[in-house]
């Protein structure tokens, strides 16, 4: 049964392998009016669901004034032309929600090279 | 004639080229075989008779099927593979009969944007309360209230008239039930796989039998 689901999945689209604490930069495509752009959205990863065609990951980014802006977007979404992954993070837990209480100096996350 | 017998995979979601996502259901359909064709003279009236699953022979090569099914399905020298389903589509003319007995039906019967009616017995609920079963209020939890949170409240009068009316909506069996969901749109035909993909929901749980058939709806145009 499993598989017949698959045949219904989004191709691969090459993205690198996406974890936990990566910051990351993702492009994606805007539509506004009928004049499109594409859109970067900078920050780190906090949550990643892989589920098929459902799958999606949220990243959170600081903006100004130190509002806490976060964004989750579709993996398999064909709006997300570009994603590339800045910085691996030490992680020790899979959804980083603990993030959102934390600013500052507080909010860092260890490098982990790979 | 249009139609077919299906099985219910699951549900996921797709992207259009919009990047939209458009939720789906995925339908192993068919491929399904024409085992009769009712006509007026014979039956008294018009209908195509589908048959679908291919069962695999017994270990000893034996058929799986009873001596009277396997003959209904050797017919004419049919010599049809042995089929779990048996179902039947009513053709309304018997002018639009395009096919064949024997002849094998495949997903394609359907292409992409066509708008379906999907049947489906729907998942058994069992004994059902009057809330989940009809959409009653539940009563208060507090103001000195207890034991009556889902009750049904009143089911009548007094003396007059005397008795509960007949169709009066209380507790009982739910689910389980053929269910017809209008109007859906194809959204993916694969022949290859066999598989169809509709937009939105369709009755029942997974691997349950399903009659795909084109919408009595009419398009607004």
């Amino acid at each position: 049964m499993n598989d017949l689901m698959k045949a219904m999945e989004m191709p691969d689209r090459g993205f690198p392998q996406l974890h936990p604490g990566d910051s990351v930069r993702v492009h994606v495509r805007i539509v506004e009016g009928n004049r499109e752009r594409v859109q970067v959205f900078h920050g780190t990863i906090i949550r990643l669901r892989r589920s098929g065609n459902d799958a999606n990951f949220t990243v959170r980014r600081i903006a100004s004034h130190g509002i806490g802006v976060e964004r989750t977007f579709l993996l398999r979404s064909p709006r997300i032309e570009k994603i590339e992954v800045m910085r691996h993070a030490k992680v020790r837990r899979a959804q980083l929600y603990y993030m959102r209480n934390r600013r500052g100096k507080s909010a860092r996350l260890k490098e982990r090279r790979m | 004639m249009k139609g077919i017998i299906g099985k219910k995979v699951g549900m996921t979601q797709i992207f259009d080229d919009d990047g939209q996502v458009i939720p789906v259901t995925v339908i192993q359909a068919g491929p399904c075989y024409v085992t009769q064709i009712r006509t007026e003279e014979k039956d008294g009236y018009t209908a195509v008779q589908l048959g679908f699953e291919e069962l695999p022979a017994k270990r000893n090569g034996d058929s799986r099927l009873t001596k009277p099914k396997r003959g209904h399905l050797n017919r004419n020298g049919m010599d049809l593979p042995d089929l779990r389903y048996l179902r039947e589509f009513r053709v309304r003319n018997a002018t639009d009969l395009d096919v064949e007995e024997g002849q094998m039906v495949t997903a394609d019967v359907f292409e992409t944007g066509d708008r379906v009616d999907v049947v489906g017995t729907s998942k058994g609920r069992g004994y059902a309360g009057t809330v989940k079963r009809h959409g009653f209020n539940r009563q208060p939890k507090t103001h000195g209230q207890s034991d009556r949170e889902r009750a049904p409240g009143s089911i009548g009068a007094t003396s007059t008239p005397g008795r509960v009316f007949k169709g009066t909506r209380m507790a009982g069996r739910m689910g389980n039930d053929r269910v017809t969901i209008q109007n859906l749109e194809v959204v993916v035909v694969d022949v290859d796989k066999h598989l169809l993909a509709v937009r939105g929901s369709v009755p029942g749980a997974k691997g349950g039998i399903l009659l795909i058939k084109p919408t009595v709806k009419r398009r607004r145009g």
